[in-house]
């Protein structure tokens, strides 16, 4: 009983640190540029992609991993500059209807390139199989996961926290008008941010084929996850979207685990409570 | 300087509010509008059946009008109450109560109780809150019905659904007669329902909160007990366009709570024109003639080009084909913007 509820807390913690990857560029988005971007999810899913033609002609999984995130982002600073920017002060409401559009055509377009089936992955032998850790069996690939995901975020922390970008970009959250004021190149900030956050999706897509599985309907399938993350955690609070996207790994994998008739009952119930109790998210700062 | 709507509402391209007051009166263009379907019976026969699912969905969409266009409330669950109000319907036939019009009025006024209910959760909070919350309540009740296959039968649809006589004497044939007549009588008996909503001073004052939902607390409008009847009602008109949809197919499926429903659902109003109505009801037939032919071809191209147009839409196109419509009438010599 015990070490199953470790077991369980255990995937649930790699679950959460993957939502958490993916969610984080969504987080930026939409805390930063205030922009509901529902491609999101498509962003995940081209990476998960991309990784999956990279395999395909011999690239070893984890080198693929650096050009997934930077093929995916440089995609990614090509529509903003192409496309978003035009819709930043738009109304919510064309906002969400640019980027449904936008998936839809990522949807119709990987299903006619590589069919609707689930794609493979091919993990390398030395992430396979179980690691016995005090009587407990951990998977080595969620161990790798959750490591990985902990150095990028420290590595983020790093960024936002302690460098000039980062101090460029935490000004501009708190009031553009102000920071552009200051001399700060805004637009370049939402760019680079943005093409940082879709490229972390695209690197979250990749990782998650062995766990979330890779097919055309991702992009609309866990989008409600990564909305979840970033909705409850709050819009624009690294913090706030890892707590969230734990809580919910959790919950998620031990609904599943101890209440499989439940299903994905749990998951949507427990995001409209949070929504009801916190309609700013956990550590929203915009009421 | 543009001016920052107040709160942070959707700004949903709908028309500007005139200076005039709404009337009531019929025009000449609404009253060939409605009579424009009535040859098209006599002389598509073959698109009956294709043709009552344009009235049902172009009620669905009038439904979602009434909250997205006028109160200015974005939901991505509005198939929660179409599809309840499905349910109802096909669960009454499908246990001996076959009677049409009671079967309707069952899932309309069900849909509508529990749109009661969750509007309380809805009107509060920004449009982010808003569009997490329906997207939420809307996954759940699908979990829901597909959780007790016992009750609705699951993925495999629910089915048995027999229908009763319409009134009585008309019964539901396979080509679609009766259940045309039907459908879209009761379109055009809601449409007129929704019509007067909107001119009424209830009408209005939606449209006041739609614009501003700081200021009608100044002018005395009760803004949450507005939002939360308008939703009411617009729940319980998609319910009875699911029930409609339950009654004429007498099949109902899971996929009448899916996302996708929702989905398309706003796209079809807001490329028909969001808060006029008349939107609605172009945006469906269009949509789904387009949906009908494209979709024969290849289903997976049909969804590409719905992308890329809805892109191109929201770029260029704002508020639909009445909002060009519009700006088209507004450049004819000796018809100034209204």
């Amino acid at each position: 009983m015990v070490t199953s509820l470790i077991g369980v807390l255990f995937d649930g913690l790699a679950y959460g640190s993957l939502l958490f990857l993916i969610s984080n560029g969504l987080s930026v988005t939409m805390g930063l540029m205030n922009f509901v971007n529902l491609a999101h999810g498509a962003f995940a899913m081209l990476g998960g992609y991309a990784c999956v033609a990279l395999m395909r002609r011999g690239v070893p999984f984890l080198v693929t991993l650096p050009l997934v995130f930077l093929a995916v982002a440089l995609l990614g600073a090509v529509l903003e500059r192409a496309l978003y920017r035009r819709l930043y002060r738009a109304p919510h409401l064309d906002q969400v209807l640019f980027s449904i559009g936008l998936t839809f055509v990522a949807v119709a377009a990987t299903t006619w390139a590589f069919g609707p089936s689930q794609q493979p992955v091919e993990l390398p032998p030395f992430l396979r199989g179980q690691l016995h850790l005090a009587g407990v069996d951990l998977g080595k690939y969620r161990l790798f996961l959750v490591a990985l995901v902990v150095l990028i975020t420290v590595d983020l922390e790093f960024l936002i926290g302690r460098t000039r970008f980062g101090a460029r970009v935490r000004a501009a959250v708190d009031s553009q008008t102000a920071a552009a004021g200051l001399g700060i190149d805004v637009n370049r900030v939402f760019s680079v941010t943005f093409a940082m956050g879709t490229g972390l999706a695209g690197l979250g897509g990749a990782l998650g084929i062995d766990i979330l599985g890779l097919d055309p309907t991702f992009a609309l399938k866990y989008l409600v996850y990564f909305l979840l993350a970033v909705a409850v955690g709050g819009a624009g609070s690294i913090k706030g979207t890892a707590v969230a996207a734990i809580v919910l790994g959790v919950f998620d994998v031990a609904g599943k685990y101890y209440v499989p008739e439940a299903g994905a009952f749990i998951i949507y119930a427990l995001m409209v409570v949070l929504m009801i109790l916190f309609p700013a998210g956990l550590y929203g700062r915009r009421a | 300087m543009r001016v920052e709507p107040a709160g942070g509402r959707a700004e949903v391209g709908a028309p500007e509010p005139s200076s005039r007051l709404p009337h009531d009166r019929w025009g000449p263009l609404e009253i060939a509008f409605w009579l424009a379907p009535i040859p098209c019976y006599f002389l598509f026969p073959g698109y009956l059946v294709l043709a009552s699912q344009v009235f049902i969905t172009s009620l669905f969409a009038l439904s979602l009008d009434l909250i997205l266009g006028y109160a200015g409330i974005v939901s991505l669950g509005h198939a929660a109450f179409f599809g309840i109000g499905a349910y109802t319907a096909g669960l009454l036939a499908a246990h001996g109560w076959g009677e049409p019009l009671s079967g309707l009025a069952a899932g309309g006024a069900l849909a509508a109780a529990v749109g009661f209910l969750v509007s309380f959760l809805v009107v509060r909070g920004g449009d982010l809150a808003r569009l997490m919350v329906t997207l939420g309540i809307g996954q759940l009740v699908y979990e829901a019905a597909n959780k007790a296959a016992s009750v609705t039968g699951g993925v495999d649809g629910l089915g048995g659904v027999a229908m009763g006589k319409l009134l009585g004497r008309f019964s539901f044939d396979l080509e679609g007669r009766a259940a045309w007549i039907y459908s879209f009588l009761v379109l055009f008996a809601c449409f007129a329902l929704a019509r007067r909503v909107v001119a009424s001073p209830f009408g209005l004052s939606l449209r006041g909160i739609r614009e501003n939902d700081r200021r009608m607390p100044a002018l005395g409008t009760p803004v949450r007990r507005r939002l939360v009847a308008v939703f009411a009602l617009s729940a319980g008109l998609a319910g009875v366009a699911g029930a409609l949809l339950a009654q004429t197919t007498q099949f109902v499926g899971l996929e009448v709570l899916g996302f996708t429903r929702s989905a398309e659902l706003l796209i079809i109003l807001v490329l028909g024109g969001t808060g006029r109505l008349y939107g609605a009801l172009v945006g469906a037939p269009l949509f789904m003639l387009a949906q009908n032919y494209l979709s024969g071809i290849d289903p997976t191209y049909w969804q590409f080009w719905l992308g890329l147009l809805l892109v191109a839409a929201v770029l260029f196109g704002r508020g639909g084909i009445m909002g060009m419509a519009d700006r088209l009438r507004a450049r004819l010599p000796g018809r100034a913007a209204r």
